[in-house]
């Protein structure tokens, strides 16, 4: 238990022991207020769980002092009958699942050719070159505006939401993952070579691997823009979905309908990241 | 075992430098890092580089281990020019470049695997030279959970479980402190011993080059040259107690004399 991480001298060890154990309380303030250091996991859930009572809190303070009026902001209890209601009469899964598959095919569709592309241009110089300007034209225009160019192109099928979904997030997951591979530590790829490793298999053995835990944040943050661009396409054009039905309860002035919409993709969005977090546990173990 | 007797079996070439030139960049930015160096390392010799900072001793650990493309001149190693990179020349770097994705036993087993060989064969040099840097016990550790000494040391098993005839190695022990440098030195000595490979070794530590080495080639600052070159007849095997004897003395103040010169004409 020393406070630097650094001391490892025996002196410096003595002296922060028994500064901890003369003044326990003055510890614990400064163990908590060190950069980067660890806390309990206790500790972690508490605060998670306080912000998150906060929050609410303050929601129900909003509506029930009527400092906001409740056609703009729904009591909490409303947007949970409306949430229970919809859950038994099934259209809540109808509509969260046309969402599930929008999202999932798109973001599927678009790493399984952005990961293996962004690690190549990252790693062979010729193939940036080609690219680069182009991605990073594409990369800075709007995805909304293309929308009414997807209508007339592709109808207002899935397929429609799906290519918006995949115009939104490839462009970026591809310059993500190729500046990670452009990254990767040249000293590794020199010591794969002296033993053994042919130019061709850098990209398999040494960039892959090396690369595998920023490929996963990519994919985990990018997956987070997906929802965003799904709900984009959804309100211009679909008949199921969590977007549509927020566009059809603002029409109706379902404010509670909408926060359900809301809570939904944020619940999903939170399900997503933390399977995110396993798979990289999973997979990655090293960097645990 | 057969592939055991293979890997430790006494095999080793020589490395013949001559006249190689290297430059870095182009125009008014290029760096003349090596002008014109020679030298021969013959079989089986420890043969260890020192020179003051800058002077282009990685350089020429990457010359050698065809990581750069020399500007002009030739280098092969037991007779044959080098140009790229290959197995039979291995490298052990000054910073770590153990694989973070790989377990200690999947790094040491790296390079026979490569080679095509059996998951039996491979395992059976992985638990050789584990044991033989002393870390048996850290076999499925990953490299993150390692001290900066045992790093190295996987890294030189690394190296060993290659079977190179050549090792080539750039200030291995330089971010360790003395005592772990000490137990470390005596550990590639031992190694060397009976696995008999030629090896170039770079260092900034004088004691460290005589302690080791066959011969002590002494570089001159930028354009990197070879200065002098000191053969060291002590006898082996060799321990610490030796810096103290006379003629250890004095050819490090011989060499002390050489980098010293080098640092006056700079200024
Ligand atoms: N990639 C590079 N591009 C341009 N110049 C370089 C490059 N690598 C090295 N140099 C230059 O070449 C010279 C020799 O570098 P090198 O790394 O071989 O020196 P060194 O003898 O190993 O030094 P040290 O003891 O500090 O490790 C240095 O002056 C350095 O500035
Ligand atoms: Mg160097």
């Amino acid at each position: 238990m020393t406070l630097a991480p650094n001391a490892t001298s025996p002196i410096s060890h003595i002296v922060t022991t028994s500064v901890e154990t003369n003044q326990p309380g003055r510890s614990a303030w400064k163990a908590v207020t060190t950069p980067f250091r660890a806390v309990s996991r206790p500790l972690s859930i508490t605060l998670s769980v306080l912000v998150w009572g906060a929050v609410i809190g303050g929601w129900f303070a909003l509506t029930y002092s009527g400092a906001v009026k409740e056609m703009f902001l729904p009591r909490p209890e409303s947007v949970l009958s409306t949430t229970i209601s919809m859950a038994l009469d099934g259209s809540l899964w109808e509509h969260v699942l046309a969402s599930v598959q929008v999202v999932l095919i798109g973001f599927v569709i678009s790493s399984i050719v952005a990961v293996p592309l962004g690690l190549t241009m990252g790693t062979y110089r010729i193939v940036q070159a080609a690219l680069d300007p182009l991605v990073n034209f594409i990369r800075y225009l709007p995805v909304t505006s293309f929308v009414p160019l997807f209508i007339l192109w592709i109808g207002i099928g899935i397929e429609q939401r799906v290519a918006v979904i995949i115009f939104g997030i490839f462009f970026q997951q591809l310059v993500m993952i190729a500046d990670s591979a452009r990254s990767v530590q040249r000293d590794l790829v020199n010591a794969a070579y002296t033993l053994g490793t042919k130019r061709g298999d850098t990209v398999f053995h040494i960039v892959f691997p090396a690369t595998l835990p920023n490929v996963l944040d990519v994919l985990r943050v990018t997956m987070g823009w997906a929802w965003t661009y799904l709900v984009v396409a959804e309100l211009v054009a679909a008949r199921s979905g969590l977007g549509y039905i927020s566009l059809k309860a603002m029409r109706g002035f379902q404010v509670d309908v909408i926060f359900m919409a809301i809570a939904m993709i944020g619940i999903l969005g939170l399900c997503t990241d933390q399977l995110f977090r396993g798979i990289r546990r999973l997979v990655a173990p090293w960097t645990n | 075992m057969d592939a055991l007797t293979l890997a430790t079996k006494p095999k080793s070439s020589d490395i013949a430098i001559d006249n190689v030139v290297l430059r870095y960049g182009k125009g008014d930015n290029a760096v003349l890092a090596l002008d014109g160096i020679s030298f021969h390392v013959v079989p089986n010799e420890f043969c260890v580089i020192v020179g003051p900072s800058g002077c282009g001793k990685s350089s020429l650990l990457y010359l050698v281990a065809g990581l750069e493309e020399r500007t002009g001149g030739m280098i092969s190693v037991g007779g044959k020019p080098v140009t790229e990179p290959g197995p039979d020349r291995g490298m052990v770097f000054q910073a770590y470049t153990l694989f973070p994705w790989l377990t200690v036993a999947q790094n040491v087993e790296y390079g026979p695997k490569r080679k095509g060989m059996s998951a039996a064969e491979r395992r059976a040099i992985v638990e050789h030279f584990l044991h033989e840097v002393g870390l048996a016990k850290f076999a499925n550790h990953y490299p993150s959970q390692l001290s900066g000494g045992m790093k190295q040391r996987v890294a030189i098993a690394r190296a060993l479980a290659n079977d190179p005839q050549v090792l080539l190695m750039d200030e291995p022990f330089g971010a360790l402190d003395s005592q772990t440098r000490h137990s470390m030195q005596k550990l590639l000595l031992r190694i060397w011993d009976h696995s008999k490979k030629t090896v170039l070794f770079v260092t900034h530590d004088i004691d460290e080059a005589i302690l080791l080495a066959d011969r002590v080639l002494v570089m001159s600052g930028r354009p990197g040259q070879i200065k002098k070159e000191i053969r060291v007849s002590l006898p082996r095997p060799r321990s610490m107690d030796l810096v103290m004897e006379p003629n250890f003395i004095a050819m490090k103040r011989e060499i002390l004399d050489l980098l010293k010169n080098d640092e006056d004409e700079e200024h």
